[in-house]
């Protein structure tokens, strides 16, 4: 018997490695910490109310957003380590596999837990309250997105410590993901950690479509919605589309591994490339699913701290919902070196060129709002200059790569990596990062210290360039990715070195920014007026952080910059309040549904990752439990009374 | 088909300077820089093309960022203009749409002229040999079919001969790639997939698989040896006479995951690439994803056809 658990034990857990062993304790013990100041201050009452259970958009984002830093640390250990055994030729840090683990989880990690959340964080922070609207479309969905995509990630990172993580890359071609290459729970651990946040992902995508279409102010006609509203509407867009794709795509593969199936198999029949076309059907436009946002961002930064209006409204609408269709048109530029027919390869080199067209003209929009304005440089502002540049090169090294039989040299080396880097933290980390600086006083009512934000700011800019220009050229060299090692005669030590120095400058600068974050909530500067930046649209006519109803009154949109019109005529005197009555407000009722169905697809998806088939139909009875009870509660919603509105409204310092 | 003559000479100016300013330094580690070859060749060239393409936007502009962000700062003593409401500009909007245009048409002609270039022979004039190429866990095979005589691991042409090379896997997908010689193709089981290389000078060429296989991936490089045709002769001549034959138990072998030390052949069983690639191809081998129908040569079409006749002996598996 003893010997059974031992032997279990010893393929349930991962054994063997000292880096593993100390994360082993370091989660006991945190968790541990948390589970003793919530008893000790009597706080799991509040949690379940306040967080766990609440279906409030601002409070949703504000956990995508802690969850989205953690994975961006998590992400960040392991660019570090990989950096780490790349420093030197010849080292024997991590082992093959070990390394090939890393990899594949940095890449999940980062583009599908970190970027998607982070991004959703600023869809929920934001959207509703840009469109003057006083919740999303369906609450009760984005809990449960929110729920999804946490057990999903949950389920993905406890690879690490139990049953052994993915290692085959972080779109896990087969045949190598397939059950003969790697047999074993750590690609399950991968379909059904993704297939489990991606249906959360597709929920949202929905959520914030209907709720851009439908929720938004009277008068705030589509060419009047602020920017970053347009391109989330472009961003949901692309989600609708691509994600059933991945869908799809990543449940046959578990039929293949599950049952014996061969969808992606030669020998039964199937055809691997099938693999490759899906899964890039969705990948490639989930990079402009996670960047368009970004350009969203940084079209209102770019106007608040220049002092003038958006240039070119029009372009840029037409411009951000151009690239959502014409996303889905480049998905083989990720494969001209499969020999395909040269008809093919033209097609797709000249769509991926095109693509650059809308994106380029963004940035001289953003150019030419900032001419003849006036900027000052903020926090935001600072990261969306430092995203021009960054971009502009990554961009070029984008057309140069779409450039197909250039990139018969380029495909899987460091020039490839040093692009994809460029563009996702120059356009992507970047644009969220800004977005974060500057709604961040919206969320929690004080602003980042300036201070420490710069330091943070100069070692991300510098690292990135240290980091990822010497990759550029060890892609001319004839670098490989996912190699874990190499030797002394091809010469890329050397920048090899420079590009390791480079990360760990970037590891620095978000070393920075936490301290920053805990800086600033106790001396930051408080934000007393709910407009810190002197703003233009609806999110900064209300108080910081905004009461749960967000508009006392519903407002009544006149112009684009609707808030800054307002402020012009106030100044001017020509502003004429129009008299509305408080009316009691409908909202939704807070739920635990959401977080316990997503605690019952974590042991679906447990299940069906260690194919233990009695634990996944626990799992999907208690998902089916939990959809049958949320049919028939009929007791849903309420309404606010208009006293209490009135006396949250005073306490907030605005008569109404 | 050597490198083209470019439109005119000032555009081959530039292409000079920013040659000079890219290997300024940097020695032959730059091998995707340091072509040796035809095809490698073309593939640089379109690199500098569409660096020079992409500069003339991305520098100005870059220029014009800077000018803009320190003129128009918010501080109290600017005298620059200050329009907060101006926000619309045709003329300059079709600027902006219309120079990216151009720049991306430019583009797309020589990409799409090369496109169909480098399916085709680099050199019509000289009859090109045909190898096999062999993806293993974790270790590259090399058949020669009209020498006889195979290779793991290393790899010996002839200079200035095109070198038509069918590449396959009998493994997880993987990537042929000899940066100075040419850029790469995917090698997958059940699937063949065309590549031409052509080497101008002897020499000891760097290889790779670039496609992510496993553990062993880092370690399947290899060496492409370049000599001259009658050293190359000589040098297949005495591989038939001192090296060992292979058989299928040593093909078997060498399936086997791990890494391997170069080996020479002097024969390996008839037949063994079609029949790697028909044992996953369940009686329908596909010729790579290429229908291109630009087989130019007899040794092609031979090939072909013995193509063909493979699922009769396809085996079971």
């Amino acid at each position: 018997m003893w010997e059974n658990i031992k032997s279990f034990a010893s393929t349930f857990f991962v054994t063997g490695d000292p880096l593993i062993y100390g994360a082993d304790v370091s989660i006991v013990l945190t968790m541990f910490a948390i589970v003793f100041v919530l008893t000790k201050y009597q706080k799991w009452g509040w949690l379940w109310r306040e967080w766990l259970t609440t279906v409030d958009h601002k409070k949703i984002g504000i956990m995508y957003l802690i969850a989205s830093l953690l994975m961006l640390f998590r992400g960040g250990v392991d660019a570090l380590l990989m950096r780490l055994q790349l420093a030197f030729p010849n080292i024997e840090f991590l082992h093959s596999d070990h390394y090939n683990a890393i990899f594949t989880t940095h890449g999940t990690i980062m583009i599908l837990f970190m970027a998607m959340p982070m991004m959703f964080a600023l869809f929920n922070i934001v959207v509703p309250l840009q469109l003057g609207a006083r919740d999303v479309a369906y609450p009760f969905l984005n809990a449960l997105s929110f729920w999804l995509f946490m057990a999903g990630a949950m389920l993905f990172n406890i690879s690490f410590v139990i049953g052994g993580s993915p290692d085959t890359g972080w779109l896990a071609y087969p045949p190598l993901s397939g059950i003969e290459f790697s047999p074993g729970p750590g690609q399950n651990f991968y379909i059904w950690g993704i297939q489990i946040s991606g249906i959360g992902s597709l929920a949202t995508g929905i959520n914030f479509l209907v709720t851009i279409l439908k929720m938004r102010a009277p008068g705030m006609k589509l060419m009047k919605m602020p920017l970053f509203s347009w391109s989330v509407l472009s961003s949901c867009v692309m989600i609708i589309f691509a994600f059933p794709i991945l869908t799809v795509t990543l449940a046959l593969l578990f039929i293949d591994r599950f049952l014996g199936a061969h969808f992606f198999t030669m020998a039964g029949g199937g055809n691997p490339m099938m693999y490759l076309n899906l899964i890039w059907m969705w990948g490639h436009p989930e990079v402009y699913i996670v960047v368009v946002p970004a350009f969203g961002i940084f079209s209102e930064i770019v106007a608040t701290f220049s002092k003038k209006v958006i240039f070119g409204y029009k372009s840029m609408v037409i411009a951000l919902m151009t690239i959502a269709v014409a996303s889905f048109f480049t998905w083989a530029h990720h494969f001209f070196t499969m020999g395909t027919d040269a008809s093919v390869i033209a097609f797709f080199a000249i769509s991926t060129m095109v693509i650059a067209i809308p994106t380029g003209v963004k940035v001289f929009n953003w150019l030419f709002t900032m001419f003849r304005g006036r900027i000052s440089f903020q926090q935001p502002m600072l990261w969306t200059i430092a995203f021009i540049p960054c971009f502009l090169v990554g961009g070029a090294t984008g057309v140069m790569l779409a450039v197909a039989p250039a990139d018969y040299q380029y495909h899987n080396s460091y020039f490839l990596i040093a692009h994809f880097h460029q563009v996702l933290i120059g356009g992507v980390v970047f644009g969220y990062l800004a977005g974060i600086y500057y709604w961040w006083p919206k969320m929690f009512g004080f602003k980042l210290d300036e201070r420490l934000g710069k330091w943070g700011f100069w070692l991300w800019n510098i690292g990135f360039y240290v980091c990822f220009m010497p990759q550029y050229a060890l892609g001319f060299m004839g670098m490989t990715r996912r190699y874990y090692t190499y030797g002394w005669d091809m010469g890329w030590a050397p920048l090899n070195l420079v590009s390791t120095v480079g990360a760990f400058l970037m590891g620095a600068g978000f070393i920075f920014q936490v301290w920053q974050i805990a800086y600033s909530i106790k001396h930051g500067e408080r934000d007393k007026t709910g407009d810190p930046w002197n703003g233009r649209t609806l999110e900064w006519s209300i108080p910081s952080p905004a009461p749960m109803y967000n508009f006392a009154i519903e407002p009544r949109v006149k112009e684009a910059d609707d808030w800054w019109r307002i402020k012009q005529e106030k100044a001017n005197g020509t502003y004429q309040e129009e008299k509305i009555e408080l009316e009691p407000i409908h909202m939704p009722k807070n739920s635990g549904i959401p977080i316990i169905m997503s605690g019952f697809w974590f042991i679906a998806g447990f299940g069906f990752t260690f194919e233990w088939v009695w634990m996944a139909v626990i799992g999907l009875i208690g998902v089916a439990a939990c959809m049958w009870a949320r049919s028939f509660d009929y007791d849903t919603d309420y309404y606010i009374p208009v006293d209490e509105i009135k006396r949250t409204e005073a306490s907030l310092g605005r008569g109404v | 088909m050597r490198a083209r003559k470019l439109p005119n000479k000032v555009f081959f100016w530039i292409l000079g300077i920013v040659a000079s300013i890219l290997l300024s330094g940097c020695g032959n580690e730059y091998l995707v820089l340091n072509p040796k070859g035809p095809v490698a060749e073309t593939q640089y060239n379109l690199i500098i093309i569409s660096a020079i393409l992409c500069g003339i936007v991305i520098i100005p502009v870059l220029v014009i960022t800077a000018f803009i962000v320190y003129r128009y700062r918010d501080t109290a003593d600017n005298k620059a203009p200050y329009k907060p409401e101006w926000a619309h500009n045709t003329l300059m909007e079709v600027v902006w749409w219309g120079i990216p245009v151009i720049i991306i048409a430019l583009l797309g002609y020589f990409t799409v002229r090369d496109v169909y270039a480098l399916k085709e022979s680099p050199n019509k004039e000289v009859k090109p040999i045909t190898i096999q190429v062999t993806a293993l866990d974790w270790k590259w095979m090399f058949t020669y079919p009209e020498q006889g005589v195979a290779t793991v691991n290393h790899l010996e042409i002839p200079v200035g001969v095109p070198i038509h090379f069918k590449v396959s896997a009998d493994a997880p997908m993987n990537s042929f790639w000899v940066p100075q010689l040419a850029g790469q193709v995917y090698a997958m089981a059940g699937m063949t997939t065309d590549l031409w290389i052509q080497a101008d000078e002897p020499g000891a060429y760097h290889g790779k698989g670039a496609n992510f296989s496993g553990e062993g991936f880092s370690h399947m490089q290899f060496t492409v040896n370049a000599k001259p045709q009658a050293e190359f002769e000589e040098w297949v001549q005495q591989t038939k006479q001192s090296a060992d034959a292979m058989t299928k138990e040593d093909y078997e072998k060498l399936r086997e995951p791990g890494l391997t030390e170069e080996i020479t052949y002097s024969s390996f069983p008839k037949g063994l690439f079609e029949e790697i690639v028909a044992k996953y191809s369940h009686g329908h081998p596909m010729e790579g994803m290429d229908h291109s129908g630009h087989e130019s040569t007899d040794a092609v079409q031979s090939e072909h056809s013995s193509h063909h006749q493979m699922p009769s002996t396809s085996p079971s598996n």
